[in-house]
């Protein structure tokens, strides 16, 4: 601010010149002493330099929402009803597309459409090999489908065109268009080996997709993968006021939302990250970690990594991939997009490591020991 | 006998007289509650979102940050979310009201971020719905406090740009009288032309200032309003107050007309200066010096043919110039959209009032003297009127 003030005095100074007057130059004196810390939302005191000013004002009511995005990270489901048929395991799951207003940063709400209620919908997760049995049910307003990327037969692609209006079988093009109150059954051989995504693809696509119907779809390989803290972060964004512009971006659609609970994670240990991309109206995202370098395994079809040794990756709409990487010092690290715009709206998480991989989180008010992420867990479920 | 005694009837038509009188309210009032009642224009709005409206009053800037004054003008109440700073999610909280804003309702927010001198920002205020208002911030600088030093500083820019120049064009005013009736005329017209400038100045400003004020208080149609109604009111005042039309009292007529639009230009100036857009600094004061010089002139065109005492000429120039003094201050301190626009439509009323007036005394020059009011050298005085404020303005636009 020292900056400041001086050339104001000279500004100040030009304007008394003019006026051909003699006024104490003290005018100018005001701001040289900072005022003493305020207090800013949230009840923690900061400085205006002290750099914890960006980021939403505020708690987001994730019980209202119905999902947690701590919650989401870790919650991989492997079948609503897993039986076996014909020597096959069979995974079937139940998605519903729901109309839903979601909170999507503290006090913004976003009316979405969802799978199930939630931005992302379910993590379906599933072995190479598997059949997958998705009954759908649209509770919702408009038409919707669910396209999954995967290798499959044309009636289980879940595009909007239809076989009458293509005027072929069933078969060469599926139902098109699921209309409210009607249901559909998608199956398929789960392949190839992966980290895949579905989406709604009833037209116009781009409003379906934004409006949050999409989710991560992971087919691990038959061998598995080494053991990891395993995670998903899908990347994506809500225009809030119909301008083609994203007012708020995310991982798992709530605004800094590992910022407010950061990730806990223990030295040493392998990361997993399934990484996806939805974000609507901007040509790429990224994801760049701090202190740290990561291999990358381009949509998660090698067993061997893609990239190797990068700390920043960037994907398209649709792209996505696996991230491994373990954290050597204990510590606070950022994660974010490394479009900065991305992250002053929303887009920025931190990693707390450490030894034990249980985090206290700093901020929390009670001061209670929050359980590390992992797949056996649920952490974070009482918020 | 036929006839009725006048007396005894009047009780009864008064009462009734009273009752026919309310009975149109009476009924008003059922049809207003029945339809409240049945709310018939549900079927429009159905599940339609609010309608929502965020203005903001004044933006200022200090060491902590920025402290945004907004009202809500819309007809809905307005929940405030979240705020963004060159589109990154910002800390704020409310120094005055909170997050939730009914009709009419205002606030003040606190956001403490660090600004840089002469770049721009943008807020945004998102609204619970996800729509954004946009904050310019279109050159940060300091917002001044009203302190003395700085008291007089803005003071003194409104002299340089009212008092100054009304007094140097009054000094004119000894020239003026050696010269012929011809060219007296000419300096009246001269006066209307500048006066025509002064009205499209002044009517355009208020106009441009508008969209700023509540939606609720319609901006555009007050000042015409204000402008169309001072204009009379002003016109039957001096009807009343003066008949026997003293040039004199002509005088004065122009020195407040003039001193409403100097009060607009203080306004400008002094807004200017507080929100760092005078790029120009001092050029845009000599500027409006050079500008306002003219003034003078048009205040003493009428009196040539009198002989004021020498304090009405200090009373003309004080009334014409130290409105301008009001004008920096209100605009470098406490700037409001409504209060601009209602001192510039009061402004562009009375100038229509003095140029009806000193036209009527041309008019009335040329009847006399069996001569056409729009001579050629009248008409090249309002021209020579128009232009010399017209290129003036060069400095200041």
């Amino acid at each position: 601010m020292k900056q400041a003030v001086t050339s104001r005095r000279r500004f100040l100074l030009g304007i008394l010149g003019a006026a051909g007057a003699t006024i104490a130059a003290r005018v100018a004196d005001q701001g040289d002493s900072p005022s003493p810390q305020r207090q800013y939302g949230g009840g923690t005191s900061h400085d205006i330099h002290s750099g914890a000013l960006f980021g939403t004002v505020g708690e987001v009511d994730h019980m209202r929402n119905g999902f947690h995005p701590s919650d989401i990270l870790t919650d991989f489901n492997t079948g609503d009803r897993v039986y076996e048929e014909d020597g096959r395991t069979v995974r079937e799951f139940d998605l519903v597309a729901l109309d839903k207003e979601v909170e999507i940063a503290p006090g913004l709400f976003f009316p979405a459409w969802t799978y199930n209620g939630r931005i992302p919908g379910p993590t379906i997760r599933a072995t190479e090999g598997d059949l997958v049995r998705v009954k759908f049910v649209n509770a919702g307003s408009h038409p919707h489908t669910i396209h999954f990327h995967g290798i499959h037969p044309a009636a289980m692609d879940g595009v909007p065109i239809s076989a009458k209006m293509a005027g072929m079988s069933a078969k060469l093009t599926g139902p098109g268009h699921i209309q409210p109150g009607e249901t559909f059954t998608y199956e398929f051989i789960a392949e190839p080996f992966g980290c895949h995504l579905y989406h709604c693809h009833a037209i116009p696509l781009k409003r379906h997709i934004h409006k949050g119907l999409y989710g991560a779809f992971i087919i691990d390989p038959k061998e598995g993968r080494p053991p990891a803290r395993e995670m998903v972060m899908v990347m994506n964004a809500f225009d809030t006021n119909f301008d083609n512009e994203n007012e708020v971006y995310a991982v798992n659609s709530i605004a800094f939302a590992y910022n407010n609970d950061p990730i806990p994670l223990k030295m040493n240990e392998l990361v997993r990250i399934y990484l996806v991309n939805l974000t609507e109206f901007d040509l790429i995202n990224s994801l760049h970690l701090h202190a740290n370098f990561f291999d990358y395994y381009d949509h998660g079809t090698t067993l061997e990594p893609t990239l190797r040794r990068v700390d920043t990756v960037t994907q398209c709409q649709g792209q996505r991939g696996i991230l491994e990487f373990q954290y050597r010092y204990p510590g606070m690290f950022m994660f974010h997009a490394h479009q900065s715009e991305f992250a002053d709206l929303g887009w920025m998480g931190m990693f707390h490591v450490s030894e034990d991989g249980v985090a206290v989180i700093p901020d929390d008010e009670d001061g209670a020991a929050v359980k590390p992420a992992g797949e056996e867990t649920t952490a974070h479920g009482d918020h | 006998m036929a006839t009725t005694n006048p007396a005894a009837e009047v009780p009864a038509p008064r009462y009734s007289t009273i009752l026919i009188g309310v009975l149109p309210l009476l009924a008003l009032a059922l049809v207003l509650g029945l339809f409240i009642i049945g709310d018939p224009t549900a079927i429009f709005t159905g599940d339609a979102p609010p309608v929502e409206e965020l203005q903001t009053q004044r933006v200022s800037l200090d060491d902590q940050g920025f402290l945004v004054e907004i009202i809500n003008s819309g007809p809905d109440p307005v929940t405030l979310a979240q705020v963004t700073v060159d589109d990154a999610y910002w800390a704020f909280e409310f120094e005055r009201g909170d997050r939730q804003l009914s009709r009419l309702e205002t606030a003040a927010l606190r956001i403490p971020y660090p600004w840089v001198e002469g770049e721009a920002h943008e807020i945004k205020l998102l609204t619970s719905t996800g729509l954004a208002f946009s904050v310019p911030v279109e050159v940060a600088i300091k917002t001044p406090v009203a302190d003395g030093d700085q008291f007089l500083a803005y003071g003194l820019l409104g002299i340089y740009v009212g008092v100054v120049p009304v007094a140097l064009g009054l000094l004119w005013y000894p020239f003026m009288r050696r010269i012929s009736r011809q060219w007296m005329n000419f300096a009246l017209a001269l006066t209307v032309g500048l006066l025509i400038f002064l009205l499209a100045d002044t009517l355009l400003e208020a106009l441009e200032i508008a969209p700023q004020v509540p939606g609720i208080f319609q901006g555009e149609s007050l000042v015409i309003l204000i402008t169309l109604l001072t204009f009379l009111a002003i016109v039957a005042i001096g009807r009343n107050a003066n008949r026997n039309e003293s040039r004199l009292y002509l005088a004065y007529m122009i020195a407040v007309g003039i001193g409403f639009h100097n009060l607009g230009e203080g306004l400008a100036v002094g807004a200017a200066f507080a929100v760092g857009a005078a790029s120009l600094g001092t050029f845009l004061v000599i500027g409006f010096t050079l500008h306002n010089i003219t003034e003078g002139i048009g205040i003493a065109a009428p009196v040539v043919s009198e002989q004021p005492r020498l304090v009405h000429f200090v009373v003309l120039a004080l009334i014409a110039g130290v409105p301008a003094v009001i004008g920096a201050w209100i605009g470098g301190f406490a700037f409001s959209p409504l209060l601009a626009v209602l001192f510039l439509s009061i402004g562009a009323g009375a100038i229509l009032q003095v140029i009806y007036e000193v036209s009527r005394l041309l008019v009335r020059d040329a009847a006399r003297h069996h001569e056409v009011a729009l001579s050629w050298l009248n008409l090249a005085g309002l021209v020579a009127g128009i232009a010399i404020m017209y290129f003036t303005a060069f400095f200041v636009k």
